[in-house]
């Protein structure tokens, strides 16, 4: 009797690239839906939108490059590139400047390189510091959280939606008005101003327990995505605990030494993307160490440069930069840290 | 006979915890496979080279008898699995990783299964010299019955030479499907132990340790017992914890004592020796009754065998042979793996013959993975170094073999990789990792060669050069000399002796 | 006034840097023997001349003076241009067309029959692969022939043939 002949091994393999990113874009659909309860629609509005222009960009590279579009998509890593860039990005965006977002992300980032798995940047970093350096004024206006207390105009569905494609708004409505400094915005002026912490944070109901209010829900609950994924597998605890060490302990020093008046390790834990970036962004294996002391190297490296560019740096958030700071150093740093073989000196 | 705790054991840095599929065939009964019609028995069944025939067409053999002589160090004979007719000796297809023919044996069998009278166990097996021992295994074609089927005599006289210390016999078992050593444990461990006792002895060898799987009780138990019969001070058991590939040797020697067998190296390079449990089974058999290797145990299973479990099979029998005994295949049977799921050999046809390295048959349908799948790119996630036991980087080999970097897979331990087939299956992107890595070996290996041809070459070239050019310089001294002329004080010299000589008598 | 001293400083800088270059160009010359033998590493020692260099090392050395070009060589073919594309920073170019297509590898064998025993191949074997001396059967050594054919045309009884051999992976194995 015949059979099929075959290569060894055979057994199926557990996973495949599609379903652990889908498994991480699901992760993070509870922190969308406390976005939404704090933030309005707009970050449903970003999610969908930036799936829609990622996807359908990297239908438009594959083909031009000649490669199957739809069997390539089933790896849904475009989807999650969107999904990230939605969580990155403010959430009132006219949508041409996220769909500039997308498309560096997708374009510049990945297909130029040659695709998934080429890529030396982070895809969605990319994106996002394209857009922050082409559309400053646009990517500075973060609307704040719609808590009860806080005494600011609250715009219409219509008048946002006005803005989303027209970028502007209706008249009688002012920029200022409606959006205001993020938390991380406040403590920049405040330590530049020499102001205590402690009088910032009762003094402003921006302010909760931890970091800025609204967002210290998010944060959470990125880190409980987070959390999911360490508890399946699918990222591994070198990278997440490396950036977290990476801001908080310098964070720490820095409070400590200046008595109170430079944000602590609470408040850059729940501010700005830290969590995000710790457990979504930075955990992105094409472009992050692949050893495990390169990726606790990669990590920190991360969580220190943001800190850094936070405290003495011109953008009040420095992730984007330092992420894609840490993906330049990576061939270096693996280089250096390659494990050493069973049986070999080195 | 000591237990040890598994506290002392080494942890191996990678790993996995695969289902065992074992409970279908470990029932810990071993059958006989009746002795076919005809046996094709190849002449190499082992790592090494082939061994010659010394019998003839025509001629009729005895079960037990010699019809291969080893050739060479590295070699073992091959014995007639049953009394019969050699009907023929030439090239037939062999089971192996690529489709071959190579040179076999045929004996039609007589049924009698007459036995050859000029059988010599081993007298006073636990006080012979180790060269006695050594002759005798020899002679016997006994190879590493775990599937890897390196010559046993080879492997001990290297190990007396490099002076090792440590008996391992290896009873871990550790790919998911096979259960053959496991029966064996069940059911001769008297054997078993005896045959230790005796390597150990003749060999000078200090202690053992014999590894067993903590998924097989029943066998630590039927150890344990019969160590109460032939029980040595010596041996210890040791529960292996059940992680793939805790039973590669270079694995169980680094779990046992904390040693690393060096990259090209062997165990005994670390004072090491380590056995296959059915190996030591088969030494004890030749010293009580001189039988050489001519049968072994055989897992046959899957979901495409109606009759799982352990089968005693006379080494040459017909593959189909075995299945239709094993009751035949089921409707489920697409695929036929010799060995195990994860290191075996997709075989397409069961007229194939069983051999020395054959310890497991997997008759197993489409529920097992199919290379169709669409390979995307590596993702770097990095999971296929984190399990990989000997601690390489497949990425980055895969990578550098791949696209062009051909040179650093040395220093990336290319050869290091034992092919035990983890990170395939843990690789997201579906990426052939092992296959590719056996094509980067082959590629280095020509690549090497063609370059020591090249360097040859360049050697013999440039000497060849010096030496024209050497030549070349004695001719141009040798013409300067003769055109600058003769000195004018020896031509008038020659022609006042040519005046003293008018008869033209030259000088 | 601003954009002047604007451009004064960028020039000063171009200049300094300029200079800088330049004296590293100079003293960090790369050393011209260990091109040299790089390049003669990658080539496949055939030295069959086909290149139109007496051998290959003199093709590797008019390499690094930049005389000639990468593909000049049929024995190493589109591996050999890919390594030296790679080792000297240069493009990939195609064989030179010039030149015969690569042969397939194999190695010269002396008909005994009708060998005269002239030793006329003898000099022409750039490796000394062939055996023999004048009067005596000559033979031509396998493992140390090249396949560069030189020894063809010296024979006056045309004895000698190319056979061509298996790759080479049953020979690595």
């Amino acid at each position: 009797m015949r059979f099929e002949p075959a290569l060894s091994p055979y057994l199926r393999p557990e996973t495949g690239v599609g379903a652990v990113m889908r498994e991480v874009s699901l992760a993070l659909v509870p922190a969308a839906v406390i976005y939404f309860f704090f933030f309005g629609f707009g970050i449903l509005f970003n999610i969908a939108l930036c799936i829609a222009a990622c996807v359908g960009f990297e239908a438009l590279a594959l083909r031009l490059r000649g490669l199957p579009v739809v069997t390539t998509l089933s790896d849904c890593s475009a989807i999650l590139t969107g999904v990230l860039i939605a969580f990155a990005l403010p959430t009132y965006l006219p949508v041409w400047v996220t769909i500039s977002a997308c498309g560096a992300a997708v374009l510049l980032a990945k297909h130029v390189y040659g695709g998934i798995g080429f890529n030396p940047f982070n895809p969605a970093m990319l994106g996002y510091a394209f857009v922050l350096i082409a559309f400053p004024v646009a990517m500075s206006s973060w609307l704040p959280p719609a808590i009860g207390d806080l005494d600011y105009v609250r715009p219409r569905v219509f008048e946002r939606l006005t803005y989303l494609f027209t970028g502007s708004w209706p008249a009688g409505l002012e920029l200022d008005a409606i959006t205001r400094a993020t938390p991380l915005d406040l403590v920049r002026t405040a330590v530049r101003d020499q102001l205590m912490l402690e009088e910032l944070r009762s003094a402003s109901p921006m302010f909760g327990d931890f970091g800025g209010r609204g967002w210290e829900w998010i944060g959470s609950f990125i880190a409980l995505g987070g959390g999911w994924l360490l508890y399946r597998g699918i990222i591994r605890w070198h990278i997440p605990v490396a950036v977290l060490a990476g801001m908080l302990i310098p964070a720490t020093l820095d409070s400590v030494f200046t008595g109170g008046a430079s944000g602590g390790p609470g408040f850059h834990l729940f501010s700005g993307a830290t969590l995000l970036a710790a457990f979504f962004i930075a955990t992105d294996p094409v472009s992050a160490a692949t050893s495990p002391r390169g990726r606790l190297i990669y990590g920190f490296g991360i969580g220190f440069i943001a800190w850094v560019i936070r405290k003495w740096g011109g953008y009040p958030d420095g992730i984007a930069f330092a992420v894609l700071l840490m993906n330049a150093a990576v061939p270096l740093i693996d280089h250096f840290t390659a494990p050493r073989i069973l049986g070999r000196e080195r | 006979m000591t237990s040890a705790p598994t506290e002392n054991l080494h942890r191996l840095p990678g790993g996995l915890r695969l289902p065992g599929f074992k409970a279908q065939s470990a029932t810990g009964e071993i059958r006989d496979v009746p002795i076919p019609k005809t046996l094709v028995l190849p002449v190499r069944q082992h790592a090494g080279s082939a061994a010659q025939p010394i019998v003839s067409v025509g001629d009729r053999v005895m079960r037990g008898q010699p019809i291969a002589r080893a050739e060479g160090d590295f070699s073992t004979g091959v014995h007639a699995s049953s009394s019969g007719t050699v009907v023929a000796i030439e090239s037939r297809p062999i089971p192996g990783r690529e489709a071959v023919e190579a040179a076999c044996i045929i004996i039609e069998t007589d049924g009698r299964d007459e036995l050859w009278d000029a059988l010599a166990p081993i007298a006073n097996p636990l006080a012979a010299t180790p060269d006695a021992l050594l002759e005798a295994i020899g002679k016997a074609g006994i190879v590493g019955l775990g599937g890897a089927a390196f010559p046993t005599l080879a492997k001990l006289r290297h190990a007396v030479d490099a002076g090792v210390d440590t008996l391992i016999l290896n009873g871990v078992e550790c790919e998911p499907y096979i259960s053959c050593d496991d029966a064996l444990m069940r059911n001769q461990p008297v054997e078993i132990l005896f045959g230790t006792r005796i390597m150990l002895t003749a060999l000078g060898l200090r202690q053992c340790a014999i590894g067993i799987e903590s998924d097989k009780p029943e066998a630590w138990a039927a150890f344990t017992e019969a160590a109460s019969i032939e029980g040595d001070d010596r041996v210890q058991l040791v529960a292996i914890p059940t992680v793939y590939p805790s039973g590669g040797e270079d694995q169980l020697v680094y779990l046992l004592t904390g040693r690393e067998v060096p990259s090209g190296g062997f165990p005994s390079d670390v004072g090491a020796l380590v056995h296959n449990v059915g190996t030591a089974a088969a030494v004890a058999d030749l010293a009580l009754t001189g039988t050489p290797l001519i049968s072994r145990i055989v897992t046959v299973t899957g979901e495409g065998i109606t009759k799982p479990g352990n089968y005693r099979v006379r080494l040459g029998t017909p593959i189909a042979d075995v299945a239709a005994f094993a009751g035949g295949y089921t409707e489920h049977a697409k695929r036929l793996i010799m060995g195990g799921p994860m290191t075996g050999v997709a075989l397409t046809d069961d007229a194939l013959p069983v051999t020395k390295a054959c310890n497991c048959l997997i008759a197993t349908g489409p529920a097992v993975r199919t290379s169709f799948e669409p390979e995307r790119p590596c993702i770097r996630c990095g999971e296929c170094a984190r399990i990989c036991p000997v601690r390489l980087q497949p990425q980055q080999l895969l990578r550098a073999h791949r696209y062009g970097a051909g040179d650093t897979l040395d220093g990336l331990g290319l050869i290091d990789c034992i092919e035990c087939g983890c990170c395939d299956l843990v690789c997201p992107s579906h990426i052939p990792l092992t296959q590719s890595f056996r094509d980067a070996k082959l590629a280095r290996r020509i690549d090497v060669y063609e370059r020591e041809r090249a360097e040859r070459a360049r050697e013999r070239f440039e000497r060849r050069q010096e030496r024209e050019q050497t030549r070349a310089d004695a001719q141009a001294a040798e013409t300067k000399r003769l055109k600058q002329g003769a000195n004018p004080d020896a031509i008038a010299e020659i022609l006042a002796r040519k005046r003293g000589a008018p008869d033209g008598d030259d000088d | 006034m601003d954009i002047v001293s604007a451009i004064a400083v960028l020039a000063g800088i171009a200049l300094v840097a300029g200079l800088a270059l330049t004296l590293a160009a100079r003293t960090l010359k790369r050393d011209a023997d260990d091109v040299v033998e790089r390049i003669n590493a990658e080539l496949p020692q055939t030295q069959c001349a086909q290149c139109s260099f007496p051998g290959c090392r003199p093709y590797a050395e008019a390499i690094a003076q930049g005389e000639v070009g990468i593909n000049r060589c049929p024995p190493g073919g589109d591996a050999t241009i890919a390594a030296l594309a790679r080792l000297l920073d240069r493009d990939i170019i195609a064989l030179d067309a010039s030149l015969p297509p690569p042969a397939p590898p194999g190695v010269a064998i002396i008909d005994e029959e009708r060998c005269i025993g002239c030793a006329r191949c003898l000099p022409a074997c750039p490796v000394d692969a062939i055996v023999g001396a004048h009067q005596f059967m000559h033979t031509v050594v396998e493992d140390l022939c090249t396949g560069c054919e030189l020894c063809i045309a010296p024979c006056p009884v045309d004895c000698i043939e190319m056979v061509a051999t298996d790759d080479d992976s049953e020979r690595a194995a």
